[in-house]
This record gives C-alpha cells, structure tokens and sequence, in this order.
C-alpha cells in the first residue's frame, strides 16, 4: 500500500464541472418536445438518456483532473 | 407456466446458496464484529462495490414500478432518469467527505457522523429514527416486487413470500454484508441480460420504437386524466425537476446507501463508481419503456383478488406475454433475487442504526463488539419479519404510500448530515428545531395530496399543488423539497437566535483536515476493526 501525501482540502476549480450534469437534466424545456426523434425517439426520451453521457463524462473528467 | 417456476425456483435456490457460502468469502479473522458484519471489512475495491451499490440502489421495486408508472401516467414516470443522473454529479465529492470522516473516528451510520459532529445524542436518535421509519416501507417494497412476479406467474397466497424471506433472513443472519456483494454479481448479469433482451427483441416484434411511442401517445390522448401523456404539461414541468432533485439528495441519506459506499476501499473507489454507475440510469431508462412497450403490446394487468389491477404486475406479464417460457423464468428470477439484495442492505443498516444510536447510546452503554454485533444481528431479523408482517397485514398500496412518506421525511436529515460535512454553523438545537418543522410541513402537505385513480383523499402522491398555499396557479412541486426549504429556514432561524441567546453548543469531536484523509493515512482506520474502538 503505497502512502499518499494528505490533502488538507477538497477544493478545485474543477469541480464546479459538476454543476452542469446536475442543473441540465432539470431544464424540462431543453426536452419536453416531440421532434427531431432519434431513431424513433422522441427527443424527451432520447435527450435524456443521452445526458447520461454527460454524467459520466464529467465526472470522470473531475476525477482525472483531481485525482 | 411450469418450465417459469421451475427455473424461478432453481435460480432462487442456487443464489440462496451462494448467500450462505459467503461468510467465506474473503474471510476475515471473525465475523463477530460489528463492523465486519455489517460493512463487510470495508476493503471493497472498484468492482465489487459497483455491484453492491448498484444492487443497493436500484432495487427489484425500481425495475417493477417504473415502467407501471410509465405505464399509468406517461412522460412523468421518466423521472427516474434525471434522477439517477444528477445523483452522481451532486454527491461527487460529498461520499468522499463521508467516506474520510468515517473512517477516521470508525462511524458506521449518518447517526454516528451526527452525534460526534455536533455532540449531541437527541440531534443523533432524531436521525437515527427517521432513517429506521424511512428504511422499513422500503424493505417491505422490495416484497413488493417478488409479489408482483409471483402473481404473474398465477402464484397466490402469502407462503412464498415468507419462505423467500426466511431465507434471506438466514443468510444475512449467518454472512452479513458478503451475502447481497456476492449475491448482486448474479442479480445484475441477470437483469442486464434479461434487460438488454428485452429492449432489442420487444421492439423488433412490436414494429420499431416509432410504432412503440406512438400507440403510448395515443393511449394518453384518449384518457380524460390531465397529467398523464408522452410529454410534461405546464402543471406538472416543476414536479418532474423537483421530484428529480428531491429524489437524488433523498437517496443517499439513507442508511443503506451510505452502507455500500463506506465499505469500499478508499477515495478513488467511490470517485470512479460515480462514473460508473449511470450504468444502471442506462439499464434504467429502458426498463421505464417497458411501460410503453406494455401499453403497444396491449398488455394488461393481472387483476387482485379485491378486483383492481395491480399496476406492478404489467412488467411481468409482458415479459410472460412476449418471451418463451424459459426465458421468462429467467427474467422472473432476476426480479426476484433483485428484491433479495437491496432487502438484505437495508435491514443490515437498519441493524447497525439500533445497534449504534440507540443500543449503544441508550440501553448498554460499554457494550462490546460481540454484543453489537448480535444485537444487530438480531435486529436485522426483527426488520425483515417486520417487513414481512407489513405485507401480510397491510394492503401493499399502504407500503407503497410509506415509501413516499419515507422520501420526504428522510430529506430532513439532510441539514445535519450533509450540509454537516461542509459547515459547523449550525446549532445542534436550530437542526432538531428544523427537523421537526420540515417533518411536520411534510406531513402536512403530503396528507393534502389526493389521488383521484385511487379515490383516495390523502397521501395519495407527493405532488403538492401550490394552489393549497392560495396562489393561484396549476403547477405542483415535490413536497419534500418544500418540507426541506421549511427545515432550512427554521434550523437557520434558531441556530441565530440559540446563538443570541448564548445557549451552549455541542463539542465538535470531528478535525478539518480529517475529511480528506484516504487510505494509506495512518488516522483511517481499515482492516483492523475487530479491535475494540
């Protein structure tokens, strides 16, 4: 087990990437239409799966750059 | 309907088994500890607590009563996806704070952070209580769902509930938290594999996801009811976002999420699994659409014996409908061991809360390891039985309005707890204060809340319509998140006046710098918790 020096803050400019996964998907205006459909989609179902995507990319790019 | 039950019933068996097997697994020099019972030894790595979190949050339940609420009411069921998306972007960084802290001073329940945060033992029951209250109608959902399969597959009477039980009872009785680790490997390749079946083959059969979405719309558009449809309405845009939000700071304030996310092995664990989990949001979307590939498919649900539909059961009876038997049985059982996992977590939590903040605090003060952990032990089996007599007593709809009631009331702990990580501001008498008001305005607000599907008059959902605050208006907004603002306001409000007042405030036994500790520092405390502490 390797000892990593102690952090004595969380802090990082970075982290405030967070706040986009968080406050997007809650914009129901972004979404809450019928066209253009993704395969048969429509946009409501199809934007919000697709902001799973965008979860996970920033958070992993917090934790890269963080870490 | 025999080939169904019986590999429902072989799946069962085989997965009970392995429950047994795990107090094996990674062995540790003895269970006894409460710790190792009930956190597994806490050395976790990246994979595993995927898998235990991922089965701990998304539950049987979930799987069964999205897509029925997709089902019923349309777009707003869709709740869940934002939901367990803003999730792991919002508690990012907090699990981490919470994981540190834990590990340092060796504390296993929000509880515990609570007591030694603002040293106060009544600040510490008050939120250990609510998080008993909360937990219970969960564990009694999960019933739920093994009910739901159960009455699809045409099995009726209360019997194999209570089997299926004794049987989970047993084995998280014997192997603590290695049990529902081990168990959700096989939970998850299960439903993944049902799941992604599901959403390929239904589709093909029914004419595409076009076809699919369009016979949903029109299905809503014949039905007089106004908030159900393929789309939010005016009324409802500001439920859906609260509802979402409300959700995702709800969920991990309960024990048992914190349960999975404490026994992993450091920082990084947590911080790679936020990333990793939207897995499950993925796999969660397209069970939603069940609902509407339920309502193309014509399926309709299994009627009870008190002559109503029971809405869970529309899942089932696709699946019972559209794949050959065997198949079937599969995806039955994935339902039904999905309920085991959670269930097992929960109670297990729910143990170590007694044990911790009320045993410990209140009853046996210089209790030792071994003492705890056969009180928790014990407890966690008079939760299950608890759960068990829930079901058996009560009508499910009745656990199903707990639940709800449950959401609302654990977002008061959120001021002690999670905002307790960042600041020591408040006072420990403004935080009681707060969380008896927000319990009360909750509970206040929820029992205004009709549900006309069900001719019920209260308690009948958690959109709260603003209208009952005399503003003229249609839109509803997730009473929780209204009960949490009233918490708030009052917590700040007598954490000033306290102060004015100079009434004393509790020791703080917590350090800055001890929220950033990881493993490798020689304050976190791992592997060696059978010691006494």
């Amino acid at each position: 087990m390797t000892t990593r020096e102690t952090r004595t803050t969380d802090r990082n400019p970075w982290n405030w990437l967070l706040l986009v996964p968080v406050v997007v998907p809650l914009l129901t205006f972004l979404f809450n239409a019928d066209e253009p459909r993704l395969f048969g989609f429509p946009l409501f179902y199809w934007l919000q799966l697709a902001f799973i995507a965008l979860g996970v990319a920033t958070t992993t790019i917090v934790y890269r750059m963080t870490k | 309907m025999t080939t169904e039950l019986i590999i429902f019933v072989l799946l069962f068996l085989v997965v009970s088994g392995m429950g047994f097997v795990a107090a094996r697994w990674r062995k540790p020099e003895t269970i006894d500890s409460l710790h190792e019972w009930g956190l597994g030894g806490r050395n976790f790595g990246s994979w595993i607590t995927w898998f235990l979190v991922g089965g701990d949050l998304y539950t049987a339940y979930t799987f069964v009563a999205v897509p029925a609420l997709v089902f019923g009411a349309g777009a707003m069921g869709f709740f869940a996806v934002p939901y367990t998306v803003i999730i792991y972007p919002m508690v990012f960084l907090i699990l981490c704070r919470m994981w540190s802290i834990s590990h340092v001073h060796g504390f296993v329940t929000p509880a515990d952070f609570v007591r030694a945060r603002f040293g106060s033992p009544t600040l510490a029951l008050a939120v250990a209580i609510t998080g008993l209250v909360a937990t219970m109608p969960y564990i009694a959902l999960q019933l739920v769902g093994i009910e739901a399969v159960l009455q699809s597959m045409g099995v009726t009477g209360h019997l194999p509930i209570i089997i299926a039980f004794a049987i989970l009872a047993a084995y998280t009785y014997q192997s603590g938290l290695r049990a529902p680790a081990l168990i959700a490997f096989v939970k998850d390749t299960l439903i993944y594999v049902v799941i992604l079946a599901a959403v390929i083959y239904i589709p093909i059969k029914l004419g595409g996801w076009g076809t699919i979405f369009d016979a949903a719309g029109k299905k809503f558009a014949a039905t007089p009811a106004q908030n159900d449809g393929l789309f939010l309405n005016a009324g409802n845009q500001l439920q859906y976002a609260t509802l979402a939000f409300g959700s995702a700071l709800a969920l991990f304030l309960y024990p048992h999420s914190l349960t999975g996310v404490l026994a992993s092995k450091n920082r990084n664990v947590i911080k790679r699994n936020m990333s990793a989990l939207p897995a499950y949001s993925l796999l969660l979307g397209l069970i939603a659409l069940l609902g509407y590939m339920a309502i193309a498919a014509g399926t309709k649900p299994t009627v009870g014996s008190n002559g109503k539909p029971i809405s869970n059961t529309v899942v089932p009876n696709l699946f019972d409908q559209m794949f050959p038997d065997w198949f079937t049985g599969i995806a039955f059982a994935a339902i039904g061991i999905g309920a085991l996992v959670p269930a097992a977590i929960m109670s297990i939590a729910a143990a170590n809360l007694f044990t911790r903040n009320i045993y410990r605090e209140y009853i046996n003060k210089n209790a030792t390891d071994a003492q705890e952990a056969q009180v928790s032990k014990v407890v966690s089996l008079v939760v299950k039985v608890g759960a068990v007599l829930c079901i058996l007593l009560l009508d499910p709809q009745f656990s199903i309005d707990l639940q709800l009631i449950g959401g609302v009331i654990i977002l008061q702990t959120l001021p002690s707890v999670a905002l307790g990580l960042y600041t020591r501001w408040f006072h420990k008498g403004g935080l009681i204060a707060g969380w008896a008001a927000g319990l009360a305005a909750g509970m206040w607000m929820l029992y205004t809340i009709p549900n006309p599907a069900t001719g019920k008059a209260h308690f009948g959902g958690s959109a709260f319509s603003l209208a009952n605050l005399g503003l003229d208006t249609k839109t509803t907004v997730y009473a929780g998140i209204l009960a949490l603002a009233v918490n708030l306001i009052v917590a700040a409000i007598g954490t000033v006046v306290l102060r004015a007042m100079n009434v004393a405030d509790g020791e703080d036994a917590t350090k800055r710098s001890e929220y950033f500790a990881d493993e490798g520092d020689p304050r976190v405390k791992d592997l060696d918790l059978s010691a006494p502490h």
